[in-house]
């Protein structure tokens, strides 16, 4: 209960430890904090009550001197800041702005309320004629990196995969790109995490993870002639 | 000047007073105490609609498509609005009118020593257009099609075309009554800042006015600042909407992203708006408590000044997985950490000002600790969400909704109640009951945390925001239990805002009768009798304006000789009064231009910054 990380869903992406690290490390950092600070609140609030006899310190607190009293743990907390946005930065990049080389690109688009999800099929080039377009469900394979092209067609949408630690807006008139590989075969919920009108609540897909052999055989039955 | 012209005067402003009639006194007033009491008074009235459709959404949220008990059966349409309105109504027609105009308008002339407003009927106006925002927002709930719909974020193109919400009139209304919010508070805002530069009394320097003006002119300044793009930005959504221009529209060109950037602009310095006030009312409630002063009072001013700055900066991070451009997270996730310093300054202050302190435990103490306790607790959770690689998971989840909740709800409600169990003796002249302001305190915490705490695991867990429906996600199925808990918990915080109003009745009529300064505090709206509004700052002060000044006797503070006992009672309960030549006497009876140095007195403990100078001046004319 109390272990927030314990919360998390299964992480069944390459990218997805990465981004629970930094989670992990900012929950350490903020759990010291809180005892640290609210202990000491709490310290000062039975040391210095009031009692009969004895008086409030008269402490201005604006002399340099004192001040450090302040100063230091503000100082602490700037350098725990920026360790943690260092620590961030390469996680950040990894996801959202490089992208591993791969032969399978999807295109995602949503719209109200559903994903449209378009494969290039064989040739690997979408606008040809052996595209194919299925609603609310993606097929990829277990250990391939998978390049996703996100779309919308009315208002904005979210893409959201929970196991895969991967959320992107989708905004008509854009066209963003992202990327996953999964490590583990299984059928992972796919919501919209973007508030887009009556039907927003249900919006959601299913993205099937097949393992490598698995994934051939549905390929060939999306595309029998091939 | 003498007693007797003194009491004249007082007699005068009496008689003065009853002549404006009802319409004068209590509708149509000038009067900066009774604005305040008529923008309190519309903040409570929408604190329980917003607490209603609150309550509502959290039972949809337990017990999903069963019927609320007194409203029927809601679905995802009816949601949706709940969401949209709960929060546009807690953020701008709650606690914009209860932090900024009420205890705006309430306390900075009385704290500089001005008599009103620099621009009286102007502040008239703004209550007033504040009211007409709040008739056109209650309007728009019973147009065909219900009220707005697309999120208190507005994101278009959502927003921008009725089909894609269904939501006509409803949403247009929304953006006229925030045109008419923000006018309002524009005029307030202009207000603020002119009486606090202009107004304040001779001595009343910068540094020597009480912490909550500095947090309120920052909020006002802040706002003025950064509503203009938002203006801009609401303008031509309503273009949008009305006329078919396509500024939103990708299908000609316009740009979905431009909206947030815009509103973002605006809605980052806009949370503080909205903290700082409650922040300046707990900055001003803790040293009282504590018998000491705030703990670097300097530090702390530009602190707020630097955080403010700051907040223009920051915008981008409410939109690292947005589709802006990636490379621009990391610089804002810089300046996100930037603005934690000052808030980290002040936040440890607050805690260094109970150091060695002696510390009373009244209501208004309890609210602000409570403020502080649950504040921090919102600071770290946004360190989950200013990383921008942790953001990727946490943002558009419940783990927001409990982040902000932790920030803003607790600066509105325990912030806004330390305020308000504090200034209430002098708003009414009366004591609100103790134990009852207590257990509306601990009921609030325990209820707050029973509500709130458990979001943060289900949004870990997956939940995302504004879903009517969780038992529709099977990730969710298991821990559907968490949603009965903050449901639970919502009823129990709600019924327990009956004690608070209970308490607030109860003691309008029966309330013991409110000292002169009842917490021994040394700021100069307690410097004068209370009761009857015309009568505020006393005998002295129809025309003399108080001032406060900051004498520190060479060689660190020092007992001043006691003070000759002077005709009447002392404005500040048990204070002396010491002139600056050391010489002891009253000044509130001395003529002209004398000065004296007011140094309370509070049992067995000196509260000595800053020390009061009164300095009587001729009436004005």
């Amino acid at each position: 209960m109390l272990n927030w990380m314990q919360w998390l869903p299964e992480n069944v992406s390459t990218f997805g430890g990465d981004i629970d690290g930094v989670i992990r490390t900012i929950w350490y950092v903020t759990v010291a904090w809180f005892f640290i600070t609210l202990g000491t609140l709490a310290a000062f609030l039975i040391l210095y009550r009031r009692r009969a006899g004895r008086r409030a310190a008269y402490v201005k607190g604006e002399r340099l001197r004192e001040a450090a009293w302040v100063l230091v743990p503000v100082v602490v907390v700037v350098i725990l800041d920026l360790w943690l946005d260092l620590l961030g930065a390469p996680v950040w990049a990894k996801v959202k702005i490089e992208r591993p080389a791969t032969d399978l690109t999807i295109q995602v688009t949503g719209k109200q309320f559903e994903w449209e999800v378009l494969y290039p099929g064989p040739d690997g080039k979408f606008g040809t004629a052996d595209d194919r377009q299925l609603l609310d469900e993606l097929h990829v394979p277990v250990g391939k990196p998978v390049h996703i092209i996100f779309k919308a067609k009315d208002v904005i949408h979210s893409f959201f995969l929970p196991n895969f630690r991967l959320k992107q807006d989708m905004v008509p008139g854009r066209t963003i790109e992202g990327w996953f590989e999964a490590t583990k075969p299984g059928k992972y919920e796919l919501p919209c995490a973007e508030l887009c009108g009556f039907g927003h609540s249900g919006m959601k897909g299913w993205l099937y993870v097949h393992p490598p052999a698995e994934y051939e055989q549905w390929v060939k039955e999306q595309w029998p002639l091939a | 000047m003498n007693q007797a012209r003194a009491g004249t005067i007082t007699a005068e402003a009496v008689e003065h007073h009853a002549a404006r009639g009802f319409w004068r006194t209590y509708v149509f007033s000038t009067d900066h105490k009774m604005i305040a009491k008529q923008y309190l008074t519309l903040g409570l009235a929408w604190t329980f609609v917003g607490g209603l459709l609150a309550a509502v959404m959290r039972w949809q949220l337990a017990w999903p498509d069963t019927a609320v008990p007194g409203w029927g059966e809601i679905g995802p349409e009816v949601y949706n609005m709940l969401v949209t309105m709960h929060g546009t109504i807690m953020v701008f027609f709650v606690a914009m009118p209860i932090l900024l105009g009420a205890f705006g308008n309430f306390l900075i002339p009385l704290m500089i020593g001005a008599r009103d407003m620099a621009f009286p009927r102007l502040n008239m106006l703004s209550v007033w257009t504040f009211a007409l925002a709040s008739l056109v927002l209650f309007v728009s709930f019973f147009v065909p099609g219900g009220a707005a719909s697309a999120g208190w974020t507005g994101y278009p193109p959502l927003s921008a075309r009725p089909a894609y919400t269904g939501v006509n009139w409803g949403l247009n209304l929304w953006i006229l009554a925030q045109a008419l919010e923000f006018a309002a508070f524009l005029m307030g805002g202009v207000n603020y800042l002119t009486t606090a530069i202009i107004l304040r009394a001779p001595g009343m320097t910068f540094l020597r006015v009480p912490m909550v003006v500095w947090q309120q002119i920052t909020a006002a300044a802040l706002f003025l600042l950064s509503v203009g793009p938002l203006i801009a930005g609401a303008v031509m959504l309503l273009l949008d909407r009305t006329i078919g221009t396509s500024f939103y529209a990708p299908e000609v060109g316009g740009d979905p992203l431009l909206w947030q950037h815009l509103f973002w602009f605006f809605g980052h310095p806009e949370v503080y708006v909205v903290l700082l006030p409650a922040l300046g009312a707990v900055l001003e409630v803790l040293p009282v408590f504590s018998r000491k002063p705030l703990f670097g009072y300097r530090w702390i001013v530009g602190a707020t000044i630097v955080a403010g700055g700051l907040s223009f900066i920051v915008w981008a991070h409410h939109m690292f997985i947005s589709g802006m451009d990636p490379r621009l997270a990391m610089p804002f996730s810089i300046t996100t950490i930037l603005i934690s310093v000052p808030f980290a300054y002040i936040v440890f202050a607050m805690i260094a000002t109970l150091w060695r302190g002696s510390i009373r435990f009244a209501t208004p103490m309890l609210f602000a600790l409570g403020f502080l306790a649950m504040f921090i607790m919102g600071g770290l959770t946004g360190i989950f969400n200013g990383s921008a690689p942790s953001d990727i998971y946490v943002s558009r989840t419940y783990f927001v909704v409990a982040h902000f909740h932790y920030t803003l709800f607790s600066a509105v409600f325990f912030g806004g109640f330390a305020g308000f169990y504090f200034w209430f003796p002098k708003m009414f002249g009366r004591m609100l009951s103790e134990p009852l302001g207590k257990l509306h305190f601990w009921l609030t915490l325990v209820f707050f945390n029973v509500t709130f705490f458990p979001l943060h695991h289900i949004g870990l867990a997956g939940m995302v925001r504004r879903i009517a429906n969780p038992l529709q996600y099977e990730a969710l199925v298991p821990y559907q239990w968490i949603n009965v808990v903050s449901t639970v918990g919502t009823f129990c915080m709600v019924a327990t805002q009956l004690v608070f109003a209970l308490n607030v009745v109860w003691s309008l009529v029966a309330g013991r009768r409110a000292p002169t300064n009842p917490w021994e505090a040394n700021t100069l709206e307690w410097a004068g009798p209370l009761a009857a509004a015309a009568l505020e700052l006393g005998p002295c002060a129809p025309d003399g304006l108080l001032r406060s000044v900051r004498v520190q006797p060479a060689g660190g503070p020092r007992r001043l000789p006691p003070a000759e006992p002077g005709p009447g009672a002392s404005p500040i309960g048990g204070a002396r009064y010491v002139d600056l030549c050391g010489s002891a006497r009253d000044p509130r009876y001395a003529g002209g231009e004398s000065r004296g140095v007011v140094v309370p007195r509070v049992g067995d403990h000196d509260v000595r910054r800053p020390y009061r100078e009164l300095h009587c001046l001729p009436p004005r004319q």
